[in-house]
């Protein structure tokens, strides 16, 4: 009675904690700017169902991806798991589904184990691969401190998870047989069948019954750890990952987003009569200064990112010593959404802008304003060594797009701030006065006389 | 394209010459190189000659999107008052351009890049390769360049031209999805490169040396450039020469 008290509430505790900080997230992506992404639902879905349920871009690594698929596969079948543990947990039974499901349960469990076994050598193999073996996409400036902790945080919280398998399983096998009236038989588990005897046979039945329980706690304890751990990890992907395939843009590659503010302006000098810009209003900010002029997609993509790396590690500019870091800029862009989300938070009238502070007005995203912006995260020097090669656009795994916000804060610097690169303006001033990015004194077509 | 239109005739197609291919005396000799084919297949085609101006694509990846929609605009007129229908470009940044971002302004034309337009040419027949020509069992590598490659997903058919040469193709450690930018891409043709370790052209000229190739195919004229310096900083232009596929074919067949 104790333990299901126990158990109803540490559940809602966590599911609690854990709707609250998701609401947060929500929250956050929420800042970015309204875009209606949808259409063409045959192509999203069979983005989710191929790149996020069947993780086919992880296998341009195959090392990575199987070891990945281990995990990732293992992580999934929890999920079924814990339906059962939820059951048990309220309502004070032991192994639920076993006897209504007999030899099908021991398949599903077996399975559960054996993908845990897996994911355990991989889990090992990621602990070396990251501090061992020292991959350098794992070790570049922006993974110093908290990512590079946050990284192995999770790696250990998933040995445990696991380790909580074995040791539930493992001792249960045992006490089957000694008290089969409350353990039910679950059949030859694959792993546990061996296992359990292995590390426990011997055990009273007193010490078997507290590694059973502890194994079981531990499980669920670490589940909801994770649950609410996510929100402030970069294992966040196990969940978003889903979302961001299926909203992920569908246009061609080389198509930048139109800027439609400037287009009415273009078009009015080739069509007066069309219509005047009005020129009352407020002047627009061209391009992205902060997480507010990003669409919610590249907010959405930057809570998705896992920081793997695989972008930097493809990326000509950083591969040649340059500061830019695709994924540096995803991480910049998740810090800014988490410290405006702060700020938010405290409703501290000192964010609201200036000149709309006044009584009885309350802090809102419409009126936040401190002073800073991604650019106090993101340097010039890194958005102007940008190629647009596409190549971290191709790397990723979860159809992220990090050029796209450097592209957005180009646009910023040149049209809002007319700054920029100091080459660049020589050249613009060409394109506009001679058709050319280079300045040139002969015909366009003199080429053809030369060829004669 | 005004004296085909003063005759109230269309061409076949419209031949895009694009900036580099106009007024960079290297790209210059594709352009020219092109034009034989053409000439050669008897493929008519028109070019807009002063008439044409840069696509925008510079300014827009730069983000002066205010400049590249003047540009679009401007050159969207020209075509639609010719009534262009077809277009072939040498310069994959042109071709992005007028293929997926001019539609959104009004353009539509049915937009291929060169090597594609050579590809068809070889598997109709009109374009018949000296077998056992110049090429024959000559290692050439190919660079893939961004904006045809990753951002338009056109791997075969340069390679394929290449295939058809009888020339013994060798891959570098990145290509095609993987394939490493020459460092031009995005405007960064046209500024000095930020500090870092190494410019880009030369760490992808490094990795096409590697493959042992005495030849460097290429399919743009910024990667042209790029990867001739490249191989230029690493003193082997005497044994290792870059040409664009095109120039290959004219070779071939001793235009």
């Amino acid at each position: 009675m104790i333990q299901q008290l126990i158990f109803i509430l540490v559940a809602l505790g966590a599911l609690g904690y854990g709707a609250w900080q998701f609401g947060k997230i929500r929250r956050n992506i929420l800042l970015g700017k309204d875009e209606k992404i949808g259409g063409h639902l045959g192509q999203r879905w069979r983005n989710v169902l191929l790149v996020a349920f069947g993780q086919q871009k992880m296998f341009t690594n195959w090392v990575a991806g199987v070891f990945h698929l281990f995990i990732y596969t293992a992580f999934l079948i929890t999920v079924v798991e814990l339906i059962e543990i939820f059951i048990d947990g309220i309502f004070g039974v032991h192994r639920f589904f076993a006897p209504s499901l007999g030899g099908v349960y021991t398949v599903i469990i077996s399975f559960v184990e054996v993908l845990s076994l897996l994911a355990f050598v991989a889990t090992f193999i990621f602990l070396a691969r990251r501090n061992l073996l020292k991959l350098p996409r794992f070790h570049k400036a922006e993974m110093k401190g908290w990512p590079f902790l946050d990284a192995n945080l999770i790696l250990l919280f998933e040995l445990l998870l696991i380790v909580s398998v074995f040791s539930m399983n493992g001792a249960d096998t045992l006490l089957q047989q000694i008290n089969p009236s409350h353990y039910h038989d679950t059949g030859n588990l694959a792993v546990s069948s061996w296992m359990g005897p292995m590390l426990f046979s011997g055990l009273k039945e007193g010490s078997l019954h507290i590694i059973e329980r502890f194994g079981w706690w531990l499980h669920i304890l670490m589940v909801f750890v994770f649950l609410n751990y996510l929100p402030k990890s970069k294992h966040l992907h196990i969940i978003i990952a889903f979302p961001n395939t299926y909203f992920a843009r569908l246009t061609p590659r080389g198509q930048m987003e139109n800027m439609p503010e400037v287009t009415r302006t273009v078009q009015s000098f080739f069509n007066p009569e069309a219509g005047e810009v009005a020129m009352d209003e407020e002047i627009p900010t061209f391009g992205v200064k902060d997480i507010f002029h990003l669409s919610w997609k590249n907010l959405l993509d930057a809570y998705t990112c896992t920081e793997c790396g695989r972008c930097t590690a493809s990326c000509p500019a950083n591969l040649t010593g340059k500061k830019l870091s695709p994924r540096k800029i995803m991480m910049d862009i998740r810090d800014r959404m988490e410290e405006v989300g702060h700020k938010l938070d405290s409703k501290d009238s000192q964010y609201i802008r200036e000149d709309l502070r006044g009584e009885g007005v309350s802090l809102s995203k419409e009126n936040f304003s401190d002073g800073k912006s991604l650019f106090d995260h993101i340097s010039p020097e890194e958005l102007n060594a940008c190629t647009t090669c596409n190549a971290c656009v191709e790397a990723c795994p979860v159809l992220i797009n990090p050029m796209e916000p450097i592209l957005k804060m180009r646009r910023y610097e040149i049209l809002t701030e007319s700054k920029g690169p100091a080459d660049w303006m020589p050249m613009f001033s060409s394109i506009e006065n001679g058709g050319s990015p280079w300045q040139m004194s002969i015909g366009r077509d003199q080429w053809i006389q030369d060829a004669k | 394209m005004a004296e085909w239109a003063a005759e109230g005739k269309q061409p076949e197609i419209l031949f895009w010459v694009g900036c580099a291919g106009s007024y960079d005396d290297r790209a210059q000799k594709v352009t020219v190189a092109l034009c034989k084919i053409l000439d050669a297949v008897g493929m008519s085609f028109g070019v807009l000659g002063t008439e044409e101006t840069c696509t925008g694509d510079p300014a827009r990846r730069a983000g002066n999107d205010f400049l590249f929609q003047m540009m679009a605009f401007q050159n969207i007129q020209v075509l639609n008052g010719y009534e262009v229908k077809k277009i072939v470009t040498a310069c994959p940044h042109c071709f992005n351009t007028l293929k997926n971002e001019y539609p959104e302004y009004g353009g539509h034309y049915e937009v291929i890049h060169h090597t594609q337009l050579l590809q068809q040419l070889i598997n109709e027949g009109k374009l018949k390769l000296e077998g056992g020509g110049t090429f024959k069992g000559k290692k050439i590598t190919y660079h893939d360049s961004c904006y045809l490659g990753r951002v338009n997903g056109v791997y075969e058919a340069p390679r394929s031209v290449l295939e058809a040469l009888d020339a013994e193709l060798v891959e570098m450690k990145r290509c095609r999805t993987n394939g490493l930018c020459c460092g031009a891409g995005g405007s960064q043709m046209f500024k000095e490169d930020e500090p870092g370790k190494q410019r880009i052209n030369e760490a992808r000229a490094e990795e096409a040396l590697e493959t042992g190739a005495t030849i460097i195919a290429a399919n743009c004229p910024f990667c042209l450039t790029m990867m001739t310096d490249g191989v230029k900083a690493k003193d082997k232009q005497e044994e290792v020469m870059v040409y664009d596929l095109v120039e290959l074919i004219v070779q071939n067949k001793g235009l």
